[in-house]
């Protein structure tokens, strides 16, 4: 990539394919994914439910259960460690230390029979050495920085005397807890309203500039990555099939999916009209279609899309998309990388 | 957000969000609580109760106890309930404090009223200490079996760990040398299986679940046939048996009766664990780098032990009675001291000519089992939001 310098990298994912194992099939949630994530860069991944979104983020963590799950291959480089090396005893120590999430429920996320300064302090307790006091100092700001009033009086609070807006603030609040270099937000606006989305974003793209962390945003929302996304990977079937900064993904769509995808957001030009929406539904990951996974609902599927998996097309500057069918300028791009090649 | 608002800052949900009313977890529970009378008035006996026995452990206890359980008067035998004693004929020692006979003498002319109190802490100590093992025990094969019920044991280790708790036990019961011969080889075979385990870890994963499934099982599997074993037990009887080869004394009832009862608990504990182990916040714990016995101990059994504390309640009740059963049957508390049990056993023969010596210590176990019967009713239906509806 033309515009990182190899030091920047926070993240580097590089072809994770996880598994599912069931009695008889095996479900191929991720296969051969690589992104990767740069410090202070908030970084989106988009697609459909049950694309892999989720469990890309969670097998960063080291939260898939094995089994089912299984970790069929690649490497998840976090400053330049590998993640799936490590012991478990060593993964704790990253978690919610230098790499934090944060959840799509936040009505479900917090313990409901502890009071949020109880919750928030947890993280600080396990990760930091600070002494009673100084941790009851530390949330008060945190929640202060997340846009709670009256910090101090709330700390005694249960996540039932909150509003939603209020525990996703609280739960940002956790995530923030040990100055992460990375928050992975999985969704943490679906389950709000869009006043409050709005405002959750807002804080976010705030937080992410004062406290200089990094951001893996996991959405299927295209109007959110238009607010806050720095870099865009579109996830179909568990496999990348376009990358780019916003503007690539935005006003130059390359891959039928991502163009699909955008036509199907309602806009001002589109009022009075039926929106567009793709035609068929997500493969299931145990029986995914062989060649590109989403040929079954593109309009510009040729008969080679059914046969041969697609590779990458660079466009420049960073911009890729998964579709030689739309791609003229080079030699066919068909099979010349697998599905679980390089990127 | 409004046209007029300044720039956004993080600051800007303090007018937009709304305030929900404060109320505290107790306080929300002590108000549907106070709804059900029957549970209030359960609750009140239970506290009394527990006065009245802890007074009685001070009063009846010592060499000069206020109240003297063992004081044998018998030109005042069979007197009847708030009969004055006749002062002339008793020693100074002897006169009741209260100045009557509260509840009456038995047929040594032993006040009942002391005996009584007396056994008022032998019925309450049997109730929580049989309680708190069983649910000790049943919430640390509930939570194995909720938590870790999916991990695999190796049926080896399993037989090696059986041969340690055997050699124990038969050390316990006097056979040295046979214990510590199987015992020592317990630990020696299972340090022996466990130690190459870690070297070759990545190599036995790689066998495939065919040879994994056939010399392992799981955790869940192991604790849960277990617990369906012990409930096949007719409980009692057992119990009969262990007490009648057991030296007879107080602590081994208790210990028996909270062997043979923690398996409700277990049960109660593992479904629970089952469904919090999925919930969201569990998970939220996990990505904040908390480690499983912070996770079992301080997010998810808080959240588990409603439905406990509403077995145990009605448990402690349960174990009064089976303590009574046994005093009555005559293998409970050895006879001088006095239960509720054994005042009522020894009763029994003088039921036409003294009805309270019957009628006095059934009546407290009555009352006492029905005060925690309800309040563990009332407690359930507080802390199971879905049954909430049935006193709204």
């Amino acid at each position: 990539m033309t515009f990182l310098t190899r030091s920047d990298i926070l993240l580097a994912v590089q072809d994770l394919s996880v598994h599912f194992r069931s009695e008889d099939q095996v479900a191929r949630a991720v296969e051969g994914v690589s992104f990767d994530v740069q410090r202070q860069e908030t970084v989106c991944l988009v697609g459909e439910s049950g694309c892999g979104k989720t469990v890309s983020a969670l097998t960063i963590l080291g939260l898939i259960p094995q089994p089912p799950g299984e970790i069929a291959g690649g490497r998840i480089l976090f400053d330049g460690r590998n993640l799936l090396d490590c012991r478990e005893d060593e993964m704790q120590k990253i978690r919610g230390n230098r790499i934090a999430m944060v959840f799509q429920e936040p009505l479900t996320s917090l313990n409901p029979v502890f009071t949020i300064g109880d919750q928030i302090a947890e993280a600080l307790e396990t990760h930091a050495d600070l002494t009673s006091a100084q941790r009851v100092e530390r949330c008060v700001q945190l929640l202060d920085d997340v846009g709670i009033p009256s910090p101090r009086e709330r700390l005694a609070d249960y996540p039932h005397q909150l509003s939603g807006g209020q525990r996703q603030r609280v739960m940002i609040a956790m995530a923030l807890a040990c100055h992460p270099e990375l928050v992975i937000a999985d969704e943490p606006t679906t389950a709000l309203d869009v006043t409050v989305q709005a405002q959750i974003l807002r804080l976010f793209r705030a937080l992410q500039q004062s406290h200089a962390m990094a951001v893996l945003y996991i959405t299927h929302d295209l109007g959110v990555v238009s607010v806050i996304a720095d870099r865009v990977y579109v996830m179909y079937a568990g496999i990348i099939v376009e990358q780019g900064l916003r503007a690539h993904i935005f006003d130059a769509a390359r891959h039928p999916y991502t163009q699909d995808l955008l036509e199907a957001l309602p806009t001002r030009s589109k009022r009075g009209r039926r929106l567009y929406s793709i035609p068929g539904a997500v493969p299931n990951p145990a029986a995914k279609p062989p060649g590109c996974p989403f040929h079954p609902r593109c309009r510009y599927a040729i008969p080679t899309c059914g046969q041969q998996p697609p590779g990458m097309c660079d466009y420049g500057d960073g911009h890729r998309a998964r579709c030689p069918v739309l791609f003229d300028g080079g030699p066919s791009h068909w099979g010349q990388e697998t599905l679980t090649g390089k990127v | 957000m409004s046209a007029t608002s300044p720039p956004p800052s993080p600051a800007d949900g303090r007018r937009m969000e709304l305030q929900v009313p404060r109320r505290s977890r107790w306080e929300e529970f002590w108000r549907l609580f106070r709804r059900n009378r029957l549970a209030v008035g359960g609750m009140i006996i239970f506290i009394l109760f527990f006065g009245v026995a802890t007074a009685g452990l001070f009063l009846t206890a010592g060499t000069q106890p206020i109240f003297d359980p063992a004081l044998v008067r018998l030109q005042e035998k069979l007197r009847p309930p708030l009969a004055r004693p006749h002062v002339d004929s008793l020693g100074a020692q002897e006169v009741p404090p209260l100045g009557v006979y509260l509840l009456g003498t038995d047929e040594l002319g032993r006040d009942v009223f002391a005996r009584m109190l007396q056994g008022a802490w032998v019925s309450l100590t049997v109730g929580f200490v049989a309680v708190g093992i069983a649910v000790f025990i049943g919430i640390f094969m509930g939570g194995m079996a909720g938590y870790f019920g999916q991990e695999f044991i190796r049926i080896g280790h399993l037989l090696w760990a059986v041969a340690v708790i055997a050699g124990a036990a038969l050390l316990f019961s006097g056979i040295v040398a046979v214990g510590l011969l199987v015992g020592a080889g317990g630990v020696a075979g299972l340090v022996h299986n466990l130690t190459p385990k870690r070297i070759s870890g990545r190599t036995q994963r790689s066998w495939g679940g065919a040879v994994l499934a056939q010399n392992a099982m799981r955790v869940d599997t192991l604790i849960m046939r277990f617990v369906d074993i012990m409930l096949c037990f007719p409980s009692f009887f057992l119990i009969l048996t262990v007490v009648a080869l057991l030296p007879p004394s107080i602590y081994n009832i208790m210990i028996v009766i909270g062997l043979t009862s923690w398996m409700g608990a277990a049960r109660f504990v593992r479904a629970e664990f089952l469904a919090l182990r999925e919930q969201d916040f569990v998970a939220a714990a996990r990505a904040l780098g908390l480690g499983n016995f912070r996770i079992i101990f301080r997010h998810m059994m808080p959240n588990a032990i409603a439905p406990v504390l509403v077995s145990a309640t009605i448990g402690i009740a349960t174990a009064i009675l089976t303590e009574a059963g046994l005093s009555f049957l005559g293998f409970g508390v050895p006879p001088p001291h006095a239960t509720w049990g054994n005042i009522l056993s020894d009763g029994r023969q003088f039921i036409f000519d003294a009805p309270w010596l019957t009628f006095i210590p059934g009546l407290a176990i009555l009352i006492v089992v029905l005060a925690f019967n309800l309040f563990g009713d009332g407690l359930r239906d507080v802390l199971n939001p879905k049954l909430r509806e049935r006193h709204a």
